[in-house]
């Protein structure tokens, strides 16, 4: 019965949640916590701190973590991801089929033009919405930040390396 | 054609390396897909990436299934999903099972307090090649930069903002071929007037 439940709550997080990872944490907490209390407040802000301590996206991390918590096996913890995946798989699927199919027509491709600026106005609030106090806490965080801007733009480091050299630096720097 | 296991084995390097969140995933994925593989252009990188927040679900995970359908079709974007979950679906589980401290873990907090600003960085990068490629006028600039400002200050959803300029595009296509359409056929009365 825990497991329909779980399977369902997670299907329409997935189905709900417009917009990444962040949107997706406040429907996790009310479902979650609220309404079926299957963890606490306290417990769910430490799933929040370790999702963003690992890789992957928020919103898989914190089902994964959801599911293992609340069953305490390794299939609650698939089940709840696969059902969070599940509902944007079969939409985007779909959009996909439609997108191949009006690609080359003109009025889909000016719309998708018009909409890049916000794309680029997304992204880079994406990176402004991160810039906190606790993530910036001195200038040696700004130091970092300045330095891995400009591996990437000028010197075309791969991301993957700067990730393991900032993690590196901050092992022994703090 | 790329063969399933290279889709599988590019996501999962992409799913090992994204830490904070879909928008850090998209440096890496532009990094390997479009600059290394190119799998994808820029500019149609940028379509997927309107479409993946168009759509409910998380977005590292659409942006996976759009890329691996238009590779290999619908197994494509199976495998491609899977290699982008199964890093970090592992690594949690893990955790979960075995390591309860791992957030207060000295060592962790030191490495992230290292890796924090580095993955603003990588976010902040893409959009200088976007702009660059775009070919911005005043007014796209302008709808960029309001974009941004309205998500970072006004906590506006970039779903709505999609929504709504689009919305704006399809009023504007309306009505904008209705008055054509008005104006080709008075200027034929025009001319029957003038002929007669």
């Amino acid at each position: 019965m825990i497991y329909l439940q779980l399977f369902w709550v997670f299907f329409i997080i997935g189905l709900f949640t417009f917009g990444g990872g962040y949107a997706m944490l406040s429907l996790i907490q009310s479902e979650v916590v609220i309404r079926h209390a299957w963890i606490t407040a306290e417990k769910f802000t430490d799933i929040v701190a370790v999702s963003q301590m690992t890789p992957g996206p928020i919103g898989i991390n914190s089902a994964t973590y959801v599911g293992y918590t609340v069953t305490g096996n390794v299939f609650g913890s698939l089940l709840a991801t696969f059902a969070v995946v599940l509902p944007s798989f079969i939409l985007v699927l779909t959009i996909c089929h439609l997108y191949m199919k009006f690609k080359e027509s003109n009025l889909f491709a000016s719309l998708m033009k018009t909409l890049r600026p916000i794309v680029i106005g997304m992204i880079a609030a994406a990176a402004g919405i991160l810039v906190t106090k606790e993530n910036f806490f001195d200038w040696t965080s700004w130091v970092l930040f300045a330095g891995a801007f400009a591996a990437c733009q000028w010197l075309k480091t791969n991301p993957i390396w700067v990730i393991i050299a900032g993690g590196a630096i901050g092992l022994i720097i703090y | 054609m790329v063969s399933y296991w290279e889709i599988f084995k590019c996501f999962s390097k992409i799913g090992t390396f994204t830490l904070g969140g879909g928008y850090a995933m998209i440096p890496i994925i532009q990094r390997e897909v479009v600059e290394k593989k190119k799998w994808i252009r820029l500019q149609d990188f940028m379509d997927v990436l309107a479409i993946a927040q168009s759509a409910p679900g998380v977005m590292a995970v659409n942006i996976s299934i759009f890329l691996g359908y238009k590779l290999r079709g619908n197994k494509g974007s199976i495998v491609a999903t899977l290699g982008s979950c199964l890093p970090s679906f592992i690594i949690i589980l893990l955790i979960a099972m075995f390591f309860a401290g791992f957030r207060d873990n000295p060592i962790v907090v030191k490495i992230f307090k290292g890796i924090r600003p580095v993955v603003v960085a990588l976010i902040a990068v893409p959009v200088v090649d976007m702009v660059k490629q775009s070919n911005l006028n005043v007014y796209k600039a302008l709808l960029a930069i309001a974009t941004a400002v309205a998500i970072v200050f006004l906590k506006v959803s970039p779903i709505y903002i999609l929504l709504v300029v689009g919305v704006f595009f399809f009023m504007g296509r309306y009505f904008g071929d209705k008055r054509k359409r008005e104006q080709s056929s008075s200027n034929k009365i025009n001319k029957e007037g003038g002929e007669r």
